[in-house]
């Protein structure tokens, strides 16, 4: 809740199933760590919530370098899921992360629907996480990860096993880099899913052309940042209009209005990703903006900008391109 | 790791195309240890869109000064700042130099291109602890040389227009030699190439030898995983170049 000036509040929360969000912004998996990290930089109980760095089943090293490079408003990241496991995760960061006052989902990543299944497993024994995230769209592995994600049947597959062992809030977080993400969205919510994230990054490519080699160490990796954004937002446009479950839009906010524009193409909630790598309050900056938006624009509760695009086209852009 | 806002206060051209600009940043100057770095935005726009990072070169009570040349679109906008206006900065970063180690007596600091950068501020801190300073710093070319703020300089140049000709690893191996019985750490900075041979040079030499690293970095903070460095440790196959480095003892890394 965002005090008004003139005493009233813009109406900002939602919950998704058993998980309350204070606010409409969360910060994107494998951009603020797990959780800890920016403490002494941001009040991430000013969130709406954290999402974590995927998780696996063991510690994953990730990828040798170069493992980013920065393109034109952007940057491509081949990671390969570089984090410490579910275990130490458990051991190392949870008993911290339960005494912040913050929504808090866990992103899981894994290579076979077992060890999804597994990572969960041992995650329901503990307190204090409201949620979990499933990364079936991470271009940047060799085994699971896209493979799951650009195939509905094991989209299905994973979301219904999932979905059999927890009552927590199951999202999906689904890759742009298939050719209808509608497909994927109604396969997540047909099995149960709460909600769906959308999206993960685009895979792209970056070459050297003195060298002519590429310059990340896997050849390709994932786009994220400003330069998707517009993709990102057709993505959520369509999923929402495929689904009644949330949609969760990511991709390329930077700002409050940035943020507004994907709750008018269907998203419930935003997370914000690399924009935490330029300011680490990011997310919470992102939540403030939105709030004087809606002052602004005399919007007293946040929800009713929710797919409330005004689809009649034709509107001069002039004003704002100039 | 607190944002600050910091005003330009000068800058000012100290070789060829090597520049230093100094920032307002009384918050931050005195935080920062000998090796760590400032990420800096060097625009509002998002274009380009990843902060920068820099090595302190030097602090007073109340400003920090970085040192870098025009590599790259965004020193080139940093080349155009004038005095007053402001830069975004995050900082200190990074894990300093150790140079709280009663094993060497004798620091010899090692240089290449504009890997002299930290130096004048461990040079500062290496002399208030008591220890014998002695700088080799190599550069291309008499034009590209930095020796600004540095202790009982000797130069190596890659075409013998100033000092000794050769690079600054080949003059490290010279030098070495007239440092015998005294206690010494190697503390070097520069590209990785120059960084390999000078590691390699010191385990020959049985100097111990930190390095400063240098690459792309995403955050500067470690939540983007972005610039790992390969450890010889295999159970650590990589650390992080913003967060556990850029400082690391060169006996550590996998080169």
């Amino acid at each position: 809740m965002h005090k008004r000036s003139g005493g009233d509040v813009v109406q900002s929360a939602f919950s998704i199933g058993s998980a309350e969000f204070k606010n409409r912004v969360l910060v994107a998996s494998g951009t603020f760590g797990y959780g800890d990290e920016c403490t002494d930089a941001v009040d991430i109980a000013q969130l709406g919530g954290v999402v974590t760095k995927s998780l696996s089943m063991k510690p994953r090293d990730g990828n040798p370098p170069p493992r980013i490079v920065e393109t034109t408003g952007g940057m491509l990241n081949s990671i390969g899921l570089a984090n410490i496991g579910v275990h130490r995760f458990i051991a190392e960061k949870m008993p911290f992360l339960r005494t912040v006052d913050v929504t808090l989902i866990v992103n899981i990543a894994a290579s076979t629907v077992d060890e999804y299944c597994a990572v969960l497993d041992l995650l329901e024994g503990e307190e204090g996480i409201d949620g979990y995230e499933i990364n079936i769209s991470c271009p940047n592995v060799k085994e699971g990860g896209l493979n799951f994600g650009t195939n509905c049947q094991m989209t299905s597959e994973i979301t219904r096993r999932l979905r059999a062992r927890t009552k927590r809030p199951l999202f999906i977080k689904l890759t742009p880099n298939v050719t209808h993400i509608a497909d994927f969205a109604r396969a997540a919510a047909d099995e149960g899913a709460d909600a769906v994230s959308v999206m993960n990054t685009l895979i792209g490519m970056a070459i050297n052309a003195r060298t002519r080699r590429p310059i990340l160490s896997t050849v390709t990796g994932g786009l994220s940042g400003p330069a998707v954004k517009p993709v990102a937002l057709a993505k959520v446009y369509e999923a929402s209009r495929a689904v009644k479950i949330p949609v969760i839009g990511i991709g390329g906010i930077t700002n409050g209005v940035d943020a507004i524009e994907f709750l008018l193409a269907g998203a419930t909630a935003v997370q914000v990703g690399t924009a935490n790598f330029l300011d680490p309050a990011a997310g919470v900056r992102v939540a403030r903006e939105m709030a004087s938006f809606c002052e602004e624009q005399k919007v007293s509760d946040m929800s009713t900008l929710v797919a409330a695009l005004d689809a009649r086209t034709g509107v001069s852009v002039l004003d704002s391109w100039l | 790791m607190p944002l600050y806002s910091c005003p330009v206060r000068s800058l000012q051209t100290v070789a060829r195309n090597i520049f230093v600009l100094s920032l307002h940043a009384p918050g931050l100057a005195p935080a920062v240890r000998p090796g760590q770095f400032v990420n800096i935005r060097v625009n509002d726009a998002l274009e380009p869109l990843l902060r920068r990072p820099f090595s302190v070169h030097r602090t007073t009570h109340d400003a920090i000064e970085i040192l870098f040349n025009i590599v790259g679109k965004g020193t080139a906008l940093l080349a155009e700042k004038r005095e007053g206006d402001v830069l975004d900065l995050l900082g200190p970063l990074g894990v300093p130099f150790t140079l709280d180690d009663d094993r060497f007596d004798t620091a010899l600091l090692v240089a290449g291109g504009l890997g002299v950068a930290p130096m004048p501020l461990t040079t500062v801190e290496l002399l208030h602890r008591g220890k014998a300073v002695r700088t080799l710093v190599g550069a291309r070319d008499a034009a590209s040389l930095v020796t600004r703020h540095l202790h009982d300089v000797v130069c190596a140049t890659d075409d013998g227009s100033s000092g000794f000709h050769g690079n600054v690893v080949a003059l490290l191996e010279r030098e070495a030699g007239q440092l015998a019985g005294k206690r010494v750490k190697i503390f070097a900075c520069g590209p990785h190439a120059m960084l390999k041979a000078t590691a390699l040079a010191a385990e020959r030499l049985g100097i111990p030898c930190e390095v400063s690293m240098e690459g792309p970095m995403g955050c500067g903070i470690g939540i983007c995983q972005g610039c790992p460095v390969e450890l010889r440790d295999a159970s650590h196959r990589y650390a992080l170049m913003c967060k556990d480095g850029p400082t690391f003892d060169a006996q550590a890394i996998r080169w």
